[in-house]
């Protein structure tokens, strides 16, 4: 076993702490009973009671998951598809500027993206609403997806889809069998990473919404340019909360399946 | 047959939802700004044919682009962006290093759950994380008194650059930790061991060794930082002062408060340019990594 020396430990001891104490401070202020957020004034829960009596914050709150949920599963379809295409597909006519398309979105500012989605929006006479907050976000998530599926894809051992088609299986009997169960994985993390990521935007979605549609990072947004809330703090405790459980359930999950995994390779060297 | 459809769904979709906007905003861009809805001409109107292209070609003109040469703010605020994209891309590459470097060296059970700490803060909202900051860096903020308690007077760090750099750092920090981390955990220990029998001093061998054989990993996560800070839009906003100018939020504030969108797509338009040359070598990288893993 290797040890750890003096110096690495200290980069990680100083990095996490950077990373982590903002958010903790962020979730211990939340129980603060002060109206004023920095002046800790006892324990309390009232702003957790404030909030969810706050029906613009709930409405906002219903209108992402939506839009959230089912542009993540078209950016996966989408996205899966666009990777099993690059990585196995071979030449196919405009495939470099495919997979430009594919991947520039991965880090274009998203006021450029916002801004050109709009755009279109309006020459095509589309009204302004959660459709249209959909759509651009399944054109991003994409990205996202299909760098996932892409990693695992080129990973996996490609002769086990040859044997598929050896013994008789048609291309998309093969994909489904072999090809899909390996890469599920990475199909429900790059999933999992649309739907965060849907969830979280606020510079597209303000972009793309109408006044029929508000989403929970523009309501925030508003909120808290003006300055910190109380309210504003309970949320974020709730959202950090939600992604700390969900983070550390899929880790062990994958942790779970990897040792099982070891195990039957054993069993099987045996 | 299926082959085709798997290709020209994603295809046509990206061709439609982000090829076919960029012309548009274009276009705009070479449209005079009008007091309608929408609040520019001309329009294509393809109806009328070859006649009705004509007429909108002629119509276009390069005033938008010439207004951003002659306003000292735009050109004020895309050097600005640039400045403050390469230093804070170089202060998320110092302190992402060693903390990639210290994972990569770490004991191989520490690693999984060091991976999810640093994907945590990834997975959580943006700006949420943003926003954390303005209460501790504000003047009466968390910073402020705990320093107070070793009797150092109140900084001024909300709206000013300094916030905008600690944020840009705290919330880029994982997309240049994770390509980093990616890069030298490859590394092969046995090179720094012959390295040292060879008679290399450690800091001689990380410099010959580590950093060349990171070079994609430091590649990878500069772009990821430097490409999206260039277009920063909330960040600036939350935690920088009146005098902090970055262009995504003048594309923002010409959009959304001065309703000039030819403006604005001429902003975006040049903002792309500055960027395109970035984002293709960002591409290249990126498959050029894909290939020598297969």
């Amino acid at each position: 076993m290797r040890r750890i020396s003096w110096f690495n430990a200290t980069s990680l001891t100083l990095g996490f702490a950077f990373l982590y104490i903002p958010m903790l401070v962020l979730v211990i202020y939340s129980f603060n009973a002060n109206k004023l957020v920095t002046v800790w004034a006892g324990f309390s829960v009232r702003w957790y009671g404030e909030l969810f009596r706050n029906e613009a914050f709930l409405d906002a709150a219903w209108v992402t998951l939506r839009v959230a949920l089912v542009s993540s599963l078209l950016a996966t379809v989408l996205g899966t598809a666009a990777a099993y295409v690059l990585v196995r597909g071979g030449r196919f006519f405009g495939r470099t500027l495919f997979s430009g398309m594919l991947y520039a979105p991965l880090v274009m500012p998203e006021v450029i993206l916002g801004l050109s989605l709009l755009l279109l929006f309006i020459s095509i006479g589309l009204d302004r609403g959660m459709l249209t907050i959909i759509l651009a976000h399944t054109t991003f998530s994409m990205a996202f997806v299909a760098v996932v599926v892409t990693s695992r894809l080129v990973a996996f051992d490609r002769s086990l889809e040859e044997a598929a088609r050896d013994l008789g299986c048609t291309r998309w009997d093969a994909f489904r069998s072999v090809t899909l169960p390996i890469i599920a994985p990475a199909v429900i993390s790059g999933w999992l990473l649309g739907f965060t990521l849907s969830l979280d935007d606020l510079v597209i979605a303000s972009f793309t919404s109408g006044p029929s549609a508000t989403t929970l990072p523009i309501k925030i947004f508003s909120a808290v340019r003006l300055g910190v809330s109380p309210e504003i703090n309970a949320l974020s405790a709730i959202l950090i909360g939600i992604v700390t459980v969900g983070v550390i359930t899929t880790s062990l999950i994958s942790k779970r399946s990897i040792m099982k995994r070891i195990a039957e390779e054993n069993r099987a060297d045996q | 047959m299926r082959r085709v459809a798997l290709i020209a769904l994603p295809y046509l979709w990206l061709l439609l939802l982000f090829f076919v906007p960029f012309l548009i905003v274009l276009k705009i861009s070479l449209s005079d700004t009008a007091l309608a809805i929408p609040p520019y001409t001309p329009t294509l109107d393809l109806a009328r044919g070859w006649e009705g292209f004509t007429e909108w070609w002629s119509a276009l003109d390069v005033d938008n682009f010439i207004f951003l040469t002659t306003d000292s703010l735009y050109w004020k605020a895309y050097l600005s962006s640039l400045q403050i994209a390469v230093i804070s891309t170089l202060l998320t590459l110092a302190v992402g290093y060693p903390i990639a470097y210290a994972m990569s060296r770490a004991p191989d059970e520490w690693r999984p759950t060091l991976l999810m700490l640093v994907i945590l803060p990834f997975w959580t909202s943006f700006l949420i994380r943003v926003y954390a900051w303005k209460a501790i860096l504000s003047q009466e903020g968390f910073l402020n008194q705990f320093l107070s308690v070793f009797g150092v007077d109140p900084l001024t760090i909300l709206n000013t650059n300094t916030a905008v750099y600690i944020g840009i750092v705290y919330t880029y920090l994982p997309f240049m930790v994770l390509p980093l981390y990616a890069a030298l955990e490859k590394l092969d220990d046995s090179l720094l061991e012959a390295a040292e029998d060879l008679g290399c001093s450690r800091m001689k061998a990380f410099w010959l060794i580590t950093i060349p054989l990171s070079k994609q990993g430091i590649i990878a996560g500069s772009f990821l930082v430097f490409i999206p800070v260039m277009g920063e839009f909330v960040i600036p906003t939350l935690l920088g002062g009146s005098d902090t100018l970055m262009i995504g939020k003048v594309l923002w504030e010409e959009f959304f408060s001065n309703r000039d969108w030819p403006v604005a797509s001429a902003v975006a338009i040049i903002l792309l340019l500055i960027l395109i040359i970035p984002i293709v070598l960002f591409i290249k990288n990126e498959e050029k990594q894909w290939e020598s893993d297969v």
